[in-house]
This record gives structure tokens, C-alpha cells and sequence, in this order.
């Protein structure tokens, strides 16, 4: 276990002394600001149009810290050749996984509680209300569809030959399902056989992470999602984690690293 | 850089380098002052946003997705996807209609029961109650259909929408005046803005005769533009007359009330209603045998 904290800590370590972080911060606070500043008729109470829009960028920025941070750790230390030395310790394959899996994890989570915080500051002050069970349970699931994100670019930079590839892969598959995941049942049956099964399978196999955005709840001020199925949704994304470090885990156990 | 003889680099002025930059600054703003002329005419009117050079036509089909988004906040996110069987409103219900208000129906479900596991525990993460901006809270419409009018200055609705919530609900009149003014000035020819704002002179400034003028000069704009069409827009022409005939009937030119409310008869789906208002209206014209003994 201090293995793999020992692993999680320097991902965690490398997420503040990169840039990327703090370029979409200061991004994502810089548009907020100039939105903040437009004048709707007079109106300074208006928050949903401030609101949807920062927790859009904040979703965005989210997702690209996740995958991109994740998507290098493994070929970085492929091609620095300090993998070697890190198998040598001893340090076994999994923990290897398993660390930068829960350093990545950790790191876009620490990423989100900043994101989050500057939300609040900004909805609170417009709004001069505090819904912060809301906000919360925002943060939490956002967090936890992350966890799957994570899990299945650390699949992909295992699978793909290249950083970038693994990228642009996982963002279309991400996107894909947040946009239209929920819908392809629906979609599956406008097509026809085999297509439909195909689709129809498809739609119970992947991940649905478009359970996780809950961001309409917040800007519309719609309360919070029942606390059974925040803790199901929980359960769910921690076994698709579960089943997809697994996989990562196989296909990095027969890799050949001296390539 | 060892092959390169150092004597080169010496021989070079030293205010040389200083007469290219000055040289190059002349360029560039020779080349501003020629290009500049020429960025307004691409942008039409030479007062138009580089968004909108940019966007070109496509800005209206962002304007149309920024006011369904208004009709969005409306449903407070309750609100069909194109996957949905149910089809989005033909008329948004945020223009205030009447008959619109009593047609739509609060429990309006276009979700129907759940397809799947899937979809039915997914329910939980999505807004599933059918409820509608109030208390003020209507405001959080008004940044989407402003962006809407920038977008797209000849979208109708959107200056009526925002008109009304502005001026009826959110009590911010002379912000709903100059926005329908703005919309007034894009389309000069729009006797539904003229209708809007009418409206705003009539009911919150009670300003009779200059109601009256913008409503008649909203009559004109509409048989000029909709008498020729196959399929007029009766409705538009009924608030228009109906409120014409009120506003005779409060300032007494009972006559000139009852000859727009007969027109309002021709295209009213209830002209018994109206029948029964022009009948009232000429036994007050009648004179009454008391007061003449």
C-alpha cells in the first residue's frame, strides 16, 4: 500500500509543477470573470447564465487534466527509461497501475476541490446563497465518472503506441457518451439487425457516464439527486474502474518494456 | 557560426537595425490604413462584431439554439432532446399567450415510462419534474435571448419574449422599451414589435394616443405584409385589433371601437365572444329614451 501511495504522490507532485493545471485555472477564472462582467439589462442577480457557463468550462478542463495527465505517465516512463529502475525496487506491475492510477485520481480530484471552490465564491456572490450540499454532490460524481476516465486512459496509454493517440481516443469516446450515451438505446432501435443488437449491447456495456453530470441540478436550482442513487452511481463507477485497471493491469503484465 | 567572418557583423551600422524597424512600422500601418476600409465593408455595415464576421449566416442557427435554450431555462431543464418522441413547442410557451397558457399542460410528460434499467435509474441525474421560472427568478431567460438578438438581430420573438418578461414580470419597463426599440430598429417592418410595444405604452405607461399610433402603424405593417398570404397570421392580427377596439372603447370612440372589433370577428376562432362585446357596445351608442324625455 505505501507502495503505491509512494507512486500516487509523485503523479500528484508532477500535477502542480506542470502548467497545465494552472493555464486552464486562470483560463476557466478569466472567461468567468468576462462573463461575470456582461450586462443583461441592468440585471446583477442574473447567476444561471454565469453559472452553466463556468461549470462547462470547469467539466472541460476537468476532463482534459484527467486524460492528459494519465495518458503520459506510463509511456513517460517507458521513454525515459526510468521504468526499469521503478520494476526494480521491487515495485510489481500492479502497483505500478494501481499507483498511477490512484496519483492521477488523486491529483484531478485535488484539481476539482480549486475548481470547485472558485464555483462557489463566484455563485455565492452573485447569488448571495450557498447551496453547498448541492455543490458537493456536483464535485463528488463529477470526481467519481472521472475515476472511469482515468482508469480507461491508463487502459488506452498501455494499448496505443503514443501519448497524443491515446488522447484524441479517449476525449471522442468520453465525449461521444456524454453527449449521446443515453440515448443510444433509442438510437439502436431506428437501426437495422445485426446494427441494432450491435448498438443495443453497446449501450448496456459502456460506461454511462452521463449519469454523473448533474450540473443541471445546480444551475437550475433543482435540489440535489437522491443520496441512494449517488451512492449506487458511487458503487457503479468503482467497479467499472475496478474491471478496467484489471484489464490495464493483464495487458501491461505481458508488455514487453525494452522496445 | 565558426565559417561566418565576425568582420560582416562588424561592418553593419548600428542605426540600421533601428531604420528596418522604423520601416517596418510604416508598412504596417500603410497596410492598416488600406485593409481597415476594406474589414468594414466585409463586415456589411462597418459596425458589425468580428463574431458575426466570422459566423456569417451561422449565427442563426446559434440564435435559434440560444432561445430554445431561453425556453430551456423556462422548463427549469425540463425539456425534450431531438431523441425524445416528443417534439419541442411550435410557439415557445415563454411569449405569455393565453391560449398557449391554457393549453400546456403542467404535467406534460414527454419522457414516458422508463425503456430500460438504464434509463430509469439514469432518471435520478436528470430533472424530471415539470415546473416553470417564477418569483423573479424569469430573469435567468434574459442573457440567452439578448445573445439570441446579437446573434441574429432578425429573430423576432426574441424581442417580444424578452418585451414581455421584462415589462410584465420582472418590472423593468424601460429596459424592455429600448430592447423592443432595438428590435424595432433591425426590423422596421415587424408589426409584432410595434404590437409589443404598444403594449408597454398602453398597460405600464398608460399613454393612450401614442399606443394608439404605434398599434395602427402595427395594423398597417401587418395587411401590408400578411393580406397577400396565402395563410395570414390571424392571430397576429386579432391581439391587434382586439387591443385597438379596448383602447377606443377607454377613451370613449365607441364607433371607432365597434370597426375594430368586427374585424376582429372576421379572424377570431370565438366570434360569438366578440359578437357579444360589439352588441354591448352598440346598445351604449344607442340614446337612451330617459335622459331624452
Amino acid at each position: 500500500m505505501s507502495t503505491v501511495s509512494a507512486l500516487a504522490g509523485v503523479v500528484v507532485k508532477e500535477l502542480y509543477r506542470r502548467k497545465d493545471f494552472y493555464v486552464l485555472f486562470v483560463l476557466t477564472a478569466l472567461v468567468t470573470v468576462l462573463m461575470g462582467s456582461m450586462n443583461f439589462f441592468h440585471d446583477k442577480n442574473i447567476a444561471g447564465f454565469l453559472k452553466e457557463g463556468c461549470l462547462w468550462l470547469i467539466w472541460i478542463s476537468a476532463l482534459v487534466i484527467a486524460i492528459v495527465t494519465t495518458a503520459r505517465q506510463i509511456p513517460a516512463e517507458c521513454e525515459n527509461r526510468t521504468i526499469f529502475p521503478l520494476l526494480a525496487k521491487p515495485v510489481t506491475r500492479n502497483q505500478v497501475v494501481l499507483g498511477k492510477f490512484a496519483g492521477c485520481w488523486l491529483a484531478t480530484g485535488i484539481a476539482l476541490v480549486i475548481f470547485y471552490v472558485f464555483f462557489t465564491i463566484v455563485a455565492g456572490t452573485r447569488e448571495n446563497h450557498w447551496p453547498v450540499v448541492s455543490y458537493l454532490q456536483a464535485l463528488w460524481l463529477q470526481w467519481m465518472m472521472l475515476a472511469i476516465v482515468i482508469a480507461l486512459a491508463l487502459l488506452g496509454s498501455i494499448v496505443f503506441a503514443a501519448p497524443s493517440s491515446n488522447s484524441t481516443i479517449c476525449f471522442v469516446v468520453v465525449l461521444g457518451i456524454l453527449l449521446i450515451g443515453g440515448h443510444l438505446d433509442q438510437v439502436a432501435l431506428r437501426q437495422p439487425e445485426p446494427l441494432r443488437s450491435i448498438v443495443y449491447a453497446l449501450y448496456f456495456l459502456m460506461p454511462h457516464l452521463e449519469w454523473y453530470d448533474v450540473r443541471q441540478f445546480v444551475f437550475f436550482e433543482q435540489g440535489t439527486v437522491s443520496w441512494r442513487a449517488c451512492g449506487l452511481a458511487t458503487l457503479y463507477a468503482w467497479l467499472y474502474s475496478g474491471m478496467l485497471l484489471l484489464a490495464a493491469w493483464i495487458v501491461f503484465r505481458r508488455k514487453a518494456l525494452n522496445q | 557560426m565558426d565559417c561566418v567572418p565576425t568582420k560582416g557583423f562588424e561592418s553593419v551600422s548600428r542605426l540600421r537595425p533601428y531604420l528596418l524597424l522604423a520601416l517596418l512600422a510604416a508598412l504596417c500601418i500603410s497596410v492598416a490604413t488600406y485593409l481597415q476600409p476594406q474589414a468594414s465593408a466585409w463586415s456589411q455595415r462597418g459596425q458589425d462584431s468580428m463574431i458575426k464576421v466570422l459566423l456569417g449566416d451561422g449565427r442563426r442557427l446559434l440564435a435559434n439554439h440560444l432561445f430554445t435554450k431561453a425556453d430551456i431555462y423556462f422548463h427549469s431543464g425540463y425539456y425534450p432532446t431531438i431523441f425524445d418522441s416528443a417534439e419541442p413547442p411550435r410557439e415557445s410557451h415563454m411569449s405569455g399567450h393565453q391560449h398557449e397558457a391554457e393549453e400546456h399542460e403542467e404535467n406534460e410528460d414527454f419522457m414516458g415510462k422508463p425503456r430500460n434499467w438504464v434509463d430509469a435509474f439514469g432518471r435520478n441525474f436528470k430533472i424530471t419534474h415539470h415546473t416553470h421560472l417564477e418569483q423573479g427568478r424569469e430573469r435567468e431567460m434574459l442573457p440567452w435571448l439578448k445573445l439570441s438578438a446579437e446573434m441574429d438581430p432578425h429573430l423576432i420573438d426574441t424581442y417580444t419574449v424578452a418585451g414581455y418578461w421584462l415589462a410584465n414580470h420582472l418590472h423593468k419597463i424601460p429596459e424592455a422599451e429600448d430592447f423592443l426599440r432595438q428590435g424595432l430598429r433591425e426590423n422596421p417592418n415587424s408589426y409584432e414589435i410595434l404590437f409589443a410595444l404598444g403594449r408597454i405604452y398602453h398597460n405600464n405607461y398608460h399613454d393612450a394616443p401614442r399606443a394608439r399610433n404605434v398599434w395602427e402603424l402595427a395594423l398597417k405593417r401587418w395587411r401590408e405584409r400578411e393580406s397577400s398570404k396565402k395563410e395570414p397570421d390571424k392571430f397576429g392580427l386579432e391581439e391587434i385589433v382586439v387591443n385597438l377596439g379596448r383602447l377606443e372603447e377607454d377613451q370613449g370612440n365607441l364607433l371607432a371601437a365597434i370597426h375594430y372589433l368586427e374585424e376582429a370577428k372576421k379572424v377570431s376562432p370565438v366570434p360569438q365572444t366578440i359578437q357579444k362585446q360589439i352588441d354591448e357596445l352598440k346598445r351604449k351608442l344607442e340614446p337612451n329614451p330617459q335622459a331624452s324625455r
